[in-house]
């Protein structure tokens, strides 16, 4: 009696904040078993090798790895089951209780000797020519398994190799038909167009058709092949990996903040992989952050440029472009003053920025808007008052517990391929239900397309329709609201009323509502307060890396471009300051859930150019306005004032349901009508989206490729792809 | 001096060649596939090519794919792909793409399937399609000497077709007749008991667009020994035989 009282009188007093029985994903029951002997508790159901990890043995395989399905047959990962007659594979066996298993002996030896002779057979001796050399498995599994010499005096297989496109280099010859290459592209990215064709003897990998990888992830599968029959194009025959130099960073292609680690040899940064982090990127990156790191080569700004009188921007020194850059900044009224962030700015520079406007007078500060395009909204309509209006709440991991999710105006295919792949994978369990509202595309799982503009958010905001009814229905129901999207008039208003008529959306223990924030730079930057980005009558515009905004400078302001590309916003500038990019520098970024993340420096930037930050804080000086911290941990304490969580690295901060909520409801009242504007995806082309990628050569290639330029192009474009 | 000098280069000639002889480059010959399992297109092999079911295999297909669960359409690739080849003649890719879009799966899984199983012919065959089976029991047959006789009597060899586009003659593992050894398939008949002068003669009548009669050749109805029956050849004995006579 009481209890139904003390929930009717939560129920009266906050109306949506019902704290629903929800129940978390079905646990197994663990069993014991035992691996050489070692007790191990696992979940029933798991396979022998999981159980093996979990004892600290690592059993040798090829064709397993954890996150694709199994395959079990490539027969290395041959194990003992006591009282079994025959070996069994570990990778395709479950566990069952009190099993025992003999993971070392001479059987088992003697097994995986004739394994790796059989794979050995149609191998070629390449090594000293692969580029897998090194970090190869086969390589280093012969080490133990493999004999000093052959018993195979026959041909050894040939296959021809397969163009995929401008990233992937195949040497298919090398190739052992594990099949993780063809899973991931199946089952993670989602494409299908990888597999094999023939039997037996002649069975081989690839498209079939000639074409290209259709997908954004399909550099991972470099990653993937155990052997260097994939490997990357760009890095071909560029260096060893025990000549190279790895940092661990933050991939910003992206608003993800997906871990990477940084190969570089030298100054030069040869290589990005990925990182493992199961709560952003598991262990996957988009192509971009693979791929666009030769765009760190070309198009560098190395010194400080000034525009002369003859309008040739000409080389400075640092003292007289800071000297110029100040006085301009002093003597120009404080509301003629504009700062405008760009997409790769880091939260450091962000903050040292702000306070140097905000000292010179000036409040005008606003974010560049996403795609470097010349839309003029921007992000102006952005309410940035509330953190969980620009965040994506329900966290990256979180995608995979929602059952009814809804897209609006925006493409994770091409502003977070990764969690694209995530988003497949409550599709392929059959879990959820997707519903897009804005352009119809391919998203690698079914969706019904429920409309195209904030009219049709509002359609569903008043249950007409199926999709509007499973919502309704939703335990977890996902909103994800394209930022680009969100930006747009009358947008933000229609996803708060449809918010209002879920109560499921946004409760104690779950908060549906979505923005996916197609910046790396872009969470940092409202967090710290720059919003608005009105640049009409401004006089002094301060573009921290901004490209985007230079479409729409006031012809006679004076423009300073601080940032690492000759781009769009250096060629509109009046003075360029070269900083560096995000593999020389250690700076913090927030990703699109509200996660601060540091990159660390990898090389040393090129030429004059100099952290971001430090320009800011030399500039001050400059201006007569000196900042008031001369180190980075000054720099860091100042950030902790002005935004806790811009110093709390890997930590997320959920913001309650009731200031969400509020913020909502002072959203849904807003007077901007919903229109029929279709809600096109902020990013039209995934792989130039910045400066970097812009300047990237690779990405200039994959761009092209996929745009079909070059898979039906002519067959010297083919040839050219081949080489590359 | 000169003799010796002579005899010197001589010997190291010979001890040249020998080492030549000695070691071969090559250890094994080259064993190459039957097929390609790759798509290259061609003239008459690309997907521009049109390729749709006639409206009784459009019925039919339809029939096929609805003895499957909804979600499970691409159970019925196989049978789709066989009523396709027969249409068509040969799998083209239009084909294959054709029963993807059909099948709403992606066009690699067809093209997986169809590269797998050898009786998909991805590229053009004959009116009549020659299959003669060369495994065991019928090589023991002579399934050779068919073999053979097909060769010189339409100047092409296994795997070719001729230039009039009548014949293409493959070799196939067990056709499943052994008892009838040795046996040509001819598109989808069987001709048993094949002699050289008996394919010969059936050859000519295919060419010559007479009809044949498939079949063993040897007179035989069926499998019945070729000599008449060797066992049960009296009449079966009635009710009683053998029993004990007190019972």
């Amino acid at each position: 009696m009481m209890l139904r009282a003390a929930t009717r009188g939560v129920v009266n007093g906050r109306s949506r904040l019902v704290r629903g029985f929800q129940s978390s994903a079905a646990m197994r029951k663990e069993i014991e078993m035992f691996i050489d002997g070692k007790p191990v508790m696992i979940e029933e159901g798991s396979a022998i090798i999981q159980a093996a990890e979990k004892a600290g043995v690592t059993i040798p395989r090829f064709c397993y790895h954890e996150r694709l399905g199994v395959a079990g047959n490539c027969r290395m990962c041959l194990v003992e089951i006591e009282k079994n007659p025959k070996m069994a594979a570990s990778c395709a066996m479950p566990v069952g209780p009190g099993m025992r298993v003999i993971t070392e002996s001479p059987k088992i030896k003697q097994a995986r000797e004739g394994v790796m002779e059989f794979l050995l057979a149609n191998h070629p001796l390449d090594c000293p020519i692969c580029d897998q050399g090194g970090e190869c498995d086969l390589q280093d599994q012969s080490m133990r398994y493999g004999s000093d010499r052959g018993r195979f005096n026959e041909s050894k297989r040939a296959v021809e190799d397969k163009d995929i496109g401008p990233l992937v280099r195949t040497t298919m010859t090398r190739c052992i038909q594990c099949t993780r290459c063809v899973r991931f592209i199946n089952e993670v990215a989602g494409t299908g167009e990888l597999g094999t064709t023939g039997r037996g003897n002649d069975m081989q990998i690839g498209t079939y058709v000639t074409r290209p990888l259709a997908s954004e992830l399909s550099g991972n599968i470099i990653d993937l092949c155990p052997v260097g029959a994939l490997t990357a194009k760009p890095h071909a025959f560029t260096a060893r990996p025990w000549e190279l130099t790895s940092t661990d960073s933050i991939d910003v292609m992206d608003a993800l903040g997906s871990a990477i680690r940084v190969d570089s040899r030298g100054a030069e940064v040869v290589r990005i992989v990925p990182r493992t982090n199961d709560d952003v990127n598991e262990e996957w990156i988009g192509d971009k952050a693979r791929f666009a790191y030769d765009g760190l080569k070309r198009q560098r700004l190395t010194v400080p440029l000034v525009r002369s009188g003859a309008g040739r921007l000409e080389p400075a020194s640092w003292a007289d472009a800071l000297q110029i850059v100040g006085q301009r900044l002093r003597s120009t009224a404080p509301e003629h003053v504009a700062g405008v962030a760009g997409a790769l700015a880091d939260a450091e520079a962000l903050v040292a920025l702000k306070d140097l406007l905000n000292a010179a007078g000036c409040e005008r500060l606003g974010v560049d808007s996403a795609s470097g395009s010349a839309s003029d909204s921007a992000s102006g309509s952005v309410s940035a008052d509330v953190r969980s209006s620009y965040t994506f709440n329900a966290t990256l991991a979180g995608v995979e517990d929602a059952d009814v999710i809804l897209l609006v105006g925006t493409n994770p295919r091409r502003e977070a391929p990764v969690l694209n792949a995530r988003l497949r994978k409550p599709f392929l369990a059959g879990t959820a239900v997707f519903g897009v509202v804005g352009d119809a595309c391919d998203l690698t799982f079914d969706y019904d397309h429920v409309g195209t503009s904030a009219r049709d958010v509002d359609a569903l905001a008043n249950g007409s329709g199926a999709f509007a009814q499973a919502l309704r229905g939703a335990r977890r129901p996902l909103v994800v609201v394209g930022a680009g999207a969100a930006a747009q008039p009358g947008v933000a208003a229609a996803v708060a009323r449809l918010a209002a008529s879920l109560p499921a959306l946004v409760t104690c223990e779950w908060n549906g509502l979505c923005t996916l924030q197609a910046a790396a730079g872009r969470t940092a930057a409202l967090d710290v307060g720059y919003t608005s980005c009105d640049l009409d009558s401004a006089r002094f515009v301060y573009l921290l890396g901004a490209d985007g905004a230079a479409a729409r400078l006031p012809p006679d302001a004076f423009v300073v471009y601080q940032g690492h590309h000759g781009d769009a916003g250096a060629h509109a500038a009046d003075v360029v300051l070269p900083a560096a990019a995000y593999t020389e520098k250690a700076a913090t970024f927030v990703n699109t859930e509200g996660r601060t993340q540091r990159t660390r420096q990898a090389v040393a930037a090129p030429g004059a150019a100099r952290d971001d930050w430090k320009i800011i804080r030399a500039l001050s000086d400059a201006a007569g306005l000196p900042l008031p911290y001369d180190d980075v941990s000054g720099l860091r304490a100042r950030m902790a004032d002005v935004c806790p969580s811009l110093v709390a690295a890997d930590v997320l901060e959920p913001t309650s349901p009731e200031v969400a909520l509020l913020a909502l409801s002072r959203l849904a009242k807003s007077s901007a009508p919903a229109s029929d504007a279709v809600l096109a995806s902020d990013i039209a082309d995934y792989y130039m989206t910045d400066a970097i990628s812009r300047a990237s050569r690779t990405m200039a290639k994959a761009s092209a490729a996929a745009n079909g330029r070059l898979a039906s192009g002519s067959d010297g474009a083919k040839a050219e792809a081949m080489r590359m | 001096m000169f003799a010796r000098t002579r005899l010197f280069t001589l010997g190291t000639a010979a001890r040249s060649a020998q080492a030549r002889a000695l070691r071969p480059l090559s250890t094994s010959s080259i064993a190459r596939s039957s097929a390609i399992f790759v798509h290259r297109d061609t003239p008459e092999n690309n997907p521009s090519i049109p390729f749709e079911f006639d409206a009784q295999n459009l019925a039919e297909a339809k029939a096929i794919i609805g003895k499957y669960p909804p979600q499970y359409k691409k159970a019925a690739m196989i049978p789709l792909l066989h009523m396709a080849q027969k249409q068509n003649g040969w799998t083209s890719l239009s084909v294959m793409n054709y029963i993807a879009k059909f099948l709403e799966v992606p066009p690699m899984r067809v093209y997986e399937v169809a590269t797998f199983y050898t009786m998909f012919n991805r590229s053009p065959v004959g009116k009549y399609f020659l299959q003669v089976c060369t495994t065991t029991p019928c090589e023991l047959c002579g399934a050779s000497k068919i073999i053979e006789t097909i060769e010189k009597h339409l100047g092409i060899k296994v795997g070719e077709t001729t230039p009039d586009k009548l014949f293409t003659l493959v070799e196939v593992e067990c056709a499943g007749a052994c008892v009838n050894a040795p046996v040509i398939s001819v598109n989808d008949d069987y001709f048993e008991d094949l002699t050289p002068e008996a394919t010969v003669s059936l050859l000519d009548s295919l060419k010559a667009g007479k009809p044949v009669t498939p079949g063993p050749v040897s007179g035989r109805q069926n499998c019945e020994p070729l000599g008449g029956q060797t066992t049960l050849t009296t009449p079966p004995p009635g009710p009683g035989f053998m029993v004990r006579e007190d019972l």
